[in-house]
Parts: structure tokens; sequence; C-alpha cells
């Protein structure tokens, strides 16, 4: 893409886990062609994947007559992914933290830390009508993925 | 997902194919862990080389996993770690509670 274009693609599913990799397959396929490697890309549509399920499971409580809204704008190498849900929203200060010894051996709970590993933002807007959006950004310019391991 | 056993020292090799993800393969997995257990196959290596793709709640199953088996009495441990799946292990601080191998007969061995 070149400096200034900008792209913006928008989906949206009924609240069942099967539609979570149409909504993950979008957001790769976009860093791909935005020139993300393989794994980066990958890491994009990990934290995706994790937003609509969360969207799904927790914000909807898997109510398939509730939508999950997700929208992709790239300008330049600014992307934002915006994931809507119809919930009632919850506290993310009361969110625990996955790496706390205590948490270690919990079964859940990894779900926005993977997203706030391989994002670079990510906010949380609640709407007064209910529903909740999870706004997440990344520069692609300034190389994806994950970096904090090797073997 | 996909799993198939077999059993090989007191060892049981199960291998898991396909994803681990929610709504699909996680509540499966649990399932296997479960049948095992409950049949008296308490040390288990899990062949992890054929899974695709993984997310937050597979590794949580894996979790659960682990917590079922060692309240048993038994031991689970992991063989051919996707790298993909190696660096979800790490920035969770989880690879510090697996055993991991890349070799069968000596991931066997250690049991």
């Amino acid at each position: 893409m070149e400096r200034g274009e900008s792209e913006r693609i928008e989906i949206t599913i009924s609240s069942r886990f099967e539609n979570i990799e149409l909504v993950q397959v979008i957001a790769e396929h976009l860093c791909e062609n935005a020139g993300v490697d393989e794994d980066g890309s990958h890491w994009i549509g990990m934290a995706v994947r994790e937003a609509v399920a969360n969207a799904i499971k927790h914000g909807n409580k898997l109510d398939v007559r509730k939508k999950v809204n997700a929208t992709f704008e790239l300008t330049g190498s600014d992307l934002e992914i915006v994931i809507s849900d119809e919930g009632e929203g919850f506290d993310p200060s009361k969110v625990s933290d996955p790496l706390n010894p205590q948490n270690l051996m919990k079964t859940s709970g990894r779900g926005i830390f993977y997203m706030k590993t391989f994002m670079d933002e990510v906010h949380y807007s609640f709407h007064p009508g209910g529903g909740t959006s999870l706004v997440m950004t990344k520069n692609l310019a300034k190389g994806s993925g994950i970096a904090t391991t090797k073997a | 997902m996909k799993a198939t056993t077999r059993s090989a020292d007191g060892v049981e090799i199960i291998t898991l194919q396909g994803k681990i993800t929610i709504g699909a393969g996680d509540t499966q997995l649990r399932e296997v862990i479960t049948n095992a257990v409950n049949s008296g196959k308490t040390n288990i290596l899990l062949d992890l080389g054929e899974v695709t793709t993984i997310d937050s709640s597979g590794i949580g199953e894996l979790v659960g996993s682990y917590t079922t088996v060692t309240n048993r009495g038994g031991k689970l441990k992991l063989l051919h770690l996707p790298a993909k799946l190696n660096e979800l292990l790490h920035v969770t601080q989880l690879i510090t509670v697996f055993e991991v191998y890349d070799n069968e007969a000596e991931a066997v061995k250690s049991f």
C-alpha cells in the first residue's frame, strides 16, 4: 500500500464460534497484502481471534441472535481494528494478570493478555445503550509479532 | 481436532492433529485426557507436532490437562511443540510448567 492510501473492511457475524475464523482470515489477509510477513500476520490474526471469541462468549454470551461487528481500517501503515458486541460490558480492571504466579495454572484469562502482547494498543469503550467495542491498533511498519523468546 | 493414542513402555502417547481452539478442539482435548486418566493411564505424552492452530482456550485446556493428570499422581509432558505454540507458552510463562521434548524415545524414557 502506498503512503496515504487507506483501506476499510467491515464484517458482521452472528455469535457462533465457527465464525471466528472468518474474521481472523480477513485480518491475516489484510496484513499480508500490506506487506506484513507470515508470522506477523499470524499474531495479529490471533489477537483478532481472541477478541472475537471474547465478544461471542463473554459479550454476547453465545446468543446467536446477537452480532459481532469487526472493522479493519488500514491507513498507511497504521492498522486499527474494532471488535464490537452487544453485551453488557465488563470491568477491565478486574481482569486478572495471567503472569501472576497464583494465576499461572488457571485454565482461562489469557485472551486479553495475548491481544496486548501482539498489538501496540488495546482499549475498550462501553456504550451507554449496551455493547462493548474493543479497539486494537498496530503500526505495521514497526514490525509485528512477538520477540520475547528464543530457544 | 483428531486424537490418536498408543502406548510405549507404560506411557500413553496421545497425538493431536488440527485445531485446539474455542468450541472446537478444546473440549475434545479435555475428554481425551479425562478418558485416559479414568482408564488408569496417568503417564501421558502429548504429541503436538501436527497441531495447526491453538488459541487461549486451547492453552487453557493444556493447563487443565496438566492439572488433571498431576492431581491423579501422574505426569503429562509435551512432545514436538510447534514454534508458535512454543511462543504462546513462553509469553505466558507456562513453558516453565511443562516438560517439553523433541525426541519421542527420550520423552518416554523420562517418565
